[in-house]
């Protein structure tokens, strides 16, 4: 995958998958210490020690509509050859926490990306999902909250075309305004 | 923080979408592109925004949604299109540079477009 957004839009899928119903996402640039850290948080089903222990092995997956599982392997190799790595935590019945870490500054990190395209192909999942969002980068921070925006909309959906195009404008303005350092 | 101004522009597309949405759910197209590690890593993030792109600029009001794998992994990206009283047609192998004549063709003109679908799908099974 060329940006890390992919990777996070292929974790936030899983969640999804996983029934989550409220996922937390924050990406923080930590400019003085040199890191970038990506933090998911889900209330998803879960998962068990034994299936936390296989999640990094390529040829295994959940699904049955495929023998492979590459998401989580392709994410942790992306992390250690950054002077990074991935933990996740999890609980069957209650969700995941993953957690990955990248040196900001290392020559393989892959630009974080089109964040706003990732989390706007979430927010339009067949399974809605309330998405937190928060990006800090150095002493500024752009933060959306969808259950904020679905509370204003009442019962119009986010995937009406002209919410869509708000919530697009109103992430890139948001991603745009945060100064790299 | 989300701006005021454009708070109160939601609030705006809230009154507007209020009076026409019964229409549009009842009568509307779905267009529906899977995400799974698969669609992502084919370019599913870039098809679909290649297809809001498009439906923005021909001011074509569809749904667009997305889904995990669904299993054809070597298809992907895919794209469903689901129009009220038609079947759902699928398209395999899609790429953003397909998605003009993806909408002009099925949304405009009404036909499939026979060298990318791979099929029909039953709604009521997927």
């Amino acid at each position: 995958m060329r940006e890390l957004s992919h990777h996070i839009l292929d974790v936030l899928e899983n969640a999804v998958e996983a029934g989550a119903s409220a996922i937390k996402v924050h990406v923080e640039e930590d400019l003085k210490a040199d890191r970038m850290v990506i933090e998911i948080v889900d209330n998803g089903c879960g998962m068990n020690p034994r299936v936390i222990e296989r999640v990094f092995d390529p040829f295994y997956t959940t699904r049955t509509t495929r023998h492979v599982g590459l998401g989580l392997p392709l994410l942790r190799d992306a992390a250690r050859r950054c002077e990074g790595d991935l933990d996740i935590q999890s609980e069957p019945g209650k969700g995941t926490r993953l957690k990955v870490t990248f040196r900001r500054s290392h020559i393989d990190r892959a630009p974080l990306g089109d964040m706003p395209a990732a989390l706007l192909a979430i927010l339009l999942s067949e399974r809605p999902v309330d998405l937190e969002y928060s990006h800090t980068i150095g002493s500024e921070e752009f933060r959306l909250d969808s259950s904020e925006i679905k509370k204003e909309l009442e019962d119009i959906p986010l995937t009406h075309p002209k919410v869509r195009s708000w919530i697009l404008q109103t992430l890139q303005e948001g991603e745009a305004g945060l100064s790299d350092g | 923080m989300v701006r005021l101004k454009n708070i109160e522009e939601l609030k705006k597309i809230r009154q507007e979408a209020q009076k026409d949405l019964l229409v549009r759910t009842q009568t509307g197209t779905r267009i529906i592109v899977g995400m799974g590690t698969c669609g992502i890593a084919a370019g599913a993030r870039e098809v679909m925004h290649a297809i809001l792109k498009e439906l923005e600029t021909r001011k074509i009001e569809a749904h667009v949604e997305t889904v995990g794998c669904v299993g054809m992994c070597a298809k992907e990206p895919l794209v469903d299109i689901e129009q009220a009283g038609k079947s759902r047609v699928r398209y395999a192998n899609i790429l953003p540079e397909n998605v003009p004549k993806l909408i002009e063709e099925h949304l405009v003109k009404g036909n499939v477009v026979q060298e990318w679908a791979i099929g029909r799908v039953d709604a009521k099974k997927v």
